[in-house]
């Protein structure tokens, strides 16, 4: 039985801030492709197109046929622990410091056998469990065994911690609090569990529906923030920088502006915002947010960044937003690949159009702030780096792996 | 007294006291409110400062900032080009302006209380007529100030003062404006809130018509200006320029008066 | 197609260089010793050495090819065998058809690594694709995992228990008494055994080898150039290897030996209980047990009932890892494949370092390793017979 985790006591200032720790990161290509499913949730393994063969580990030819035509597809976790073991030693000083774990042997009704951190609340082998691929603090893929049905607590046991972010017990900032999007998400962590949702508001003087009733809630404090302003989200990360578990940057200009328009000063305005804004929150809040990726039980864990589904391919009519978008969007890379070396998770949430002023002309299905705060909170929960909420992103994203250059036509009719 | 003279007398008096130099200006800083339009119409830019470098990897031995704002962000100065009114004059952009323009007397009138009272207070041609019934006539070629205390409102929330229905700031009418410009010849209109028109001028008809009237003639404007209280109703003589800008409409300004002790 | 025999190729020349628990000299310098206490042993030039193999995991960036300018050898016959525990045993049967085939006269088989403080961690990290991709990333330390998880398997299974593994462990440390190259010679008792630090459950300390630095060697020739060289040899009566031996168990239950030793008995001509020794690749005791059952001392599954009615230790019913095995000896690397070997023909050449077993007319070497991911692929065996 998983004990349900603790809210954790204030750290004793006195004592060395633990630092982080990785486990082992190296991955062959192949094995690569294991990551990029479980960075959107889905476990996945290679199957072989000629004979079907399911294989594990990741291989260049099928084991049985020696065929090359091997295809990663979704594959069905369940399975049984064959075998398992508690270590009680390891060489690799992130595994050290969180010895006893549990590993085991799990054999896939699919074929393969696994090897997987097991869940506390599994049984000894042999016990039927299921099989999930989830993103270790390096960032790649390791699988974990978990009881066949949900159990108390589930989500608290510490390896599976390690690989979430859930928001319970953590402090979340969120960079604007004022906007529908912004209420929305500050909301969602806070039923989420959250401790304190730093609500961010950049213009005190323009007044939002909704921020009263938000400002009741005992968990929000208001805070100024105006990512346009360098000086503004230093003076905010020197007061609460050192705090902050979860960072949400839902900051963002938009308009439905493009080269058909005149002038810059709107493309310019989106990229100070959503672009510029971005590097100045990284800058700011980034190196604390990394020295404390590994306190106590409750660390500092997650950067998510509302980017927009246009980021990959352009919406014509909302141009110099979509620039921006994907000029913040490969930030976020970047950004992904200085928080590695912490175990910060980056999650890049592509929405499609918000159902919102600024969309106000295109056409449904448009996401409610509401359902895009839960994709979030849900994201945070798993584990998962990259959210393509609501049907427009699951299908832009579907057709822009099948052919970007279609996408791009099909996009001209929107 | 010679041109020559007075200018001595003014060195000495500026040095020895006699006469003191007062700022009118608000700081700029990424803090200071500027003005809102309708989301459908592009913005004014907010005064930014970046840090070039500050005596580190960037720069080792120097500070410095690059800034960046609009010609009409924060104590600044209207040009008669800045509305299509005035759009055609001669001699209307900052780069064009004549230099006198800079330099002029200034009439304060006071309406600190009556703008306490009512947010929307509008200053009329009757108010200037009881004003130069105390303290004379208004000169040609000066500035009319108005002097509401907005200045103080150091809160940004209550400095811009929107509701549901808008902004809520005090300023002159369209009858108080052609007084002003037709009457009174002046130089231009100043205030210390976020426009020269009052908050809900695009009510008014004509809308804007500070802005309408005042640039229509050739005349000019300042803005966000502090310190009005201190200053007598007359006799200082403001110092603002604005920078040379090629076509510029307008830009921040270190307003200053000269007032005597 | 029958398998040839190994008459007129024989074994000879033993060395061990003393192994040390840490350092800081490299691998090349340990096989250049044992290269040369084997020239010196032999009484031969060092040019005389035609035929050179090579086993080592702390080589790198050199493999045998490196060696051969590094030592000042020229070779007409040269090989590099990375099969970990079973090195020893390929390594024999490589030269010794090489010398029969007249390719080579006298082949030096060597084996030999350095250990730095953290040459395990660093060996690890690359030890294979599959171990990088999927095993290395849950923390598993090397193969402490996937034996535990075999081990804990094995005891489910078969019912044998922590008490049986202890019994030959115990056997092997004292047989490692009177060796003094042994770096673990302090009495084991039952009692230290199941009560030692836990490392993955089942496994404890003592399940565990020592990693060390240090190298075996040995010979391969002609029997009428031992002769001539008054060197005395063991003869090579059979030998097999297989790897990856069954893929489809679920888990490692048995090994290639499984496959293959009705062969190995057949070129012997002798059966497992004409066996006067074994030194079985003791890297864990449940391979211990493994290889009793799966080289004919017992049926699959019955090893505990046969290590509860048999002895191990020098004088016992079966001597098994007469000079302490690896789990007593330590494990310098790769030499961990050459000592059953370096053992074997001590025992029957009458030279032994250490206890020797009576009247031991046959003995069985067997060598097992490289855990690739979840199981050992390379699995080899030999029976060798005194002169």
């Amino acid at each position: 039985m998983t004990p349900p985790l603790i809210k954790p006591k204030p750290r004793n200032p006195v004592r060395a801030l633990r630092r982080p720790t990785l486990p082992p990161p190296a991955r062959s290509r192949a094995a690569l492709r294991l990551t990029a499913a479980a960075a959107e949730g889905r476990f996945e393994l290679q199957h072989c197109c000629d004979c079907g063969t399911v294989q594990y580990p990741p291989r260049s030819a099928c084991v049985t046929c020696l065929s090359t035509h091997l295809e990663w597809r979704e594959t069905d976790g369940v399975g049984e622990l064959i075998a398992d073991t508690v270590l009680h030693h390891s060489n690799e000083l992130y595994y050290r410091e969180r010895v006893p774990l549990r590993l085991g042997m799990v054999r896939l009704a699919a074929g393969p056998s696994l090897l997987a951190h097991v869940h506390g609340d599994c049984g000894s082998a042999p016990t039927p469990v299921r099989l999930r691929a989830h993103l270790d603090k390096s960032g790649q893929a390791v699988l974990m065994a978990l009881p066949s049905q949900d159990t108390t607590n589930m989500a608290d046991d510490p390896m599976l911690r390690e690989m979430t972010s859930d928001p319970k017990f953590r402090k979340v900032l969120v960079t604007d609090g004022k906007s529908a999007v912004g209420q929305a998400i500050a909301r969602a962590m806070i039923d989420a569990g959250a401790e304190i949702v730093w609500a961010g508001v950049a213009e005190p003087w323009k007044q939002a529906g909704g921020l009263d009733a938000l400002a009741k809630l005992p968990q929000i404090e208001q805070v100024t923030l105006d990512v346009t302003d360098e000086k503004s989200v230093r003076d905010l990360a020197g007061v609460i920088g050192g705090k902050v578990d979860i960072l949400i940057n839902t900051a963002e200009f938009h308009r439905a502006h493009g080269v058909a328009d005149r002038g810059t000063e709107t493309a310019h305005a989106e990229m100070e915002m959503n672009y510029l804004g971005l590097l100045r929150l990284a800058q700011a809040f980034g190196p604390a947010m990394q020295a404390r990726a590994a306190e106590g039980s409750v660390p500092a864990t997650a950067w998510v960044n509302l980017l927009s589904i246009y980021a990959l391919s352009a919406l014509p009519s909302h141009g110099t937003f979509s620039a921006s978008k994907a000029a913040a969007f490969a930030l976020s890379q970047n950004l992904r690949a200085e928080m590695r070396h912490a175990g910060i998770r980056v999650v890049n949430v592509f929405p499609g159009p918000i159902d919102d002023e600024w969309n106000q002309l295109l056409p449904p299905p448009k996401l409610a702030p509401a359902a895009l705060a839960g994709a979030i909170v849900k994201a945070l929960r798993e584990g998962v780096e990259d959210v393509y909420p609501g049907d427009v992103a699951q299908d832009i994203v579907r057709r822009f792996r099948e052919s970007a250059k279609v996408l791009e036509r099909e996009l001209w009719d929107q | 007294m010679s041109g020559g003279e007075t200018l001595r007398d003014l060195a000495g008096a500026l040095a020895a006291g006699g006469v003191r130099v007062v700022d009118l200006s608000q700081t700029l800083s990424p803090r200071f409110p500027q003005i809102v339009l309708p989301p459908e119409f592009d913005q004014c830019a907010p005064f930014r400062m970046a840090e070039i470098s500050r005596y580190d990897e960037r720069g080792p031995a120097w500070y410095w900032n690059n800034l960046s704002f609009g010609e009409h962000t924060g104590t600044h100065f209207d040009a008669p080009i800045h509305w299509i009114t005035g759009r055609d004059l001669p001699n209307n952009a900052t780069d064009t302006l004549p230099t006198a323009s800079f330099v002029a007397p200034a009439c304060v009138i006071d309406c600190a209380a009556e703008s306490a009272r009512d947010a929307d207070f509008l200053l009329t041609a009757d108010h200037l007529r009881a004003w130069e019934g105390r303290h004379g006539k208004i000169p040609p070629r000066a500035w009319v100030l108005m002097r509401s205390d907005w200045s103080k409102r150091t809160d940004p929330v209550a400095y811009q003062n929107f509701d549901e229905t808008g902004q809520h700031t005090p300023g002159p009418d369209a009858r108080a404006v052609r007084f002003l410009v037709e009457e009174r010849d002046v130089l231009g209109f100043g205030t210390e809130t976020i426009g020269t028109d009052a908050g809900q001028a695009a009510h008014f008809r004509p809308p804007y018509p500070c802005h309408t009237v005042m640039h229509g003639a050739g005349r000019c404007g300042l803005q966000c200006l502090a310190n009005l209280d201190l200053l007598p109703p007359t006799g200082s003589v403001v110092i603002a320029a604005p920078l040379k800008i090629l076509r510029g409409s307008g830009s921040p300004v270190r307003a200053l008066a000269l007032v005597s002790e | 197609m029958s398998r040839a025999s190994y008459d007129g190729v024989v074994i000879a020349a033993p060395v061990t260089i003393p192994y040390v628990r840490y350092s800081t000299r490299d691998a090349h310098w340990f096989l250049g010793r044992a290269l040369a206490a084997l020239v010196k042993r032999a009484g031969v030039k060092k040019d005389q050495l035609d035929g050179l193999c090579v086993s080592s995991f702390t080589l790198f960036p050199d493999t045998a090819v490196g060696l051969t300018q590094h030592f000042g050898l020229s070779p007409r016959w040269l090989d590099h065998i990375p099969m970990g525990g079973a090195s020893g045993v390929v390594a024999l049967r490589r030269a010794a058809r090489a010398v029969q085939a007249g390719d080579a006269d006298i082949v030096a088989c060597i084996a030999g690594d350095t250990n730095h403080v953290d040459s395990f961690r660093a060996n690890l990290a690359n030890f294979s694709r599959f171990a990088r991709d999927a095993v290395y990333p849950f923390g598993a330390g090397g193969p402490n995992a996937s034996f535990a998880l075999l081990t804990s398997y094995y005891m489910r299974q078969y019912g044998i228990a922590r008490e049986d593994f202890g019994k030959l462990c115990v056997a092997q440390r004292d047989n490692a008494r009177a060796f003094p190259p042994a770096l673990l010679r302090k009495t084991l008792t039952l009692d230290d055994y199941l009560n030692a630090r836990p490392i993955a459950d089942p496994l404890r300390l003592f399940d565990c080898v020592m990693p060390c630095a240090g190298a075996e060697g040995f010979l391969v020739m002609a029997e009428e150039r031992a002769r001539r060289l008054d060197l005395p040899f063991a003869r090579i009566l059979g030998t097999i290897e297989r790897h990856n031996a069954f893929p489809d168990d679920p888990i490692q239950i048995r090994g290639g030996w499984a496959l293959d030793r009705d062969d190995l008995y057949a070129q012997a001509g002798v059966g497992a209980r004409d066996i006067g020794f074994a030194q079985l690749y003791d890297d864990y005791p449940v391979i211990n047990v493994m290889q009793l059952e799966d080289l004919g001392f017992c049926e699959k599954g019955a090893a505990a009932d046969f290590v509860r009615r048999n002895s191990f230790t020098v004088g016992g019913t079966l001597p098994l890892n007469t000079s302490g095995g690896q789990l007593s000896v330590g494990q310098a690397g790769a030499a961990g494949g050459y000592l059953g070997l370096t053992e074997a023909v001590r025992q029957l050449t009458g030279q032994t370092l250490g206890a020797s077993v009576e009247n031991a007319r046959h003995g069985l070497v067997s060598g097992f390793g490289m855990i690739n991911y979840d199981r050992g692929l390379c699995s080899g065996a030999a029976v060798l017979g005194r002169a």
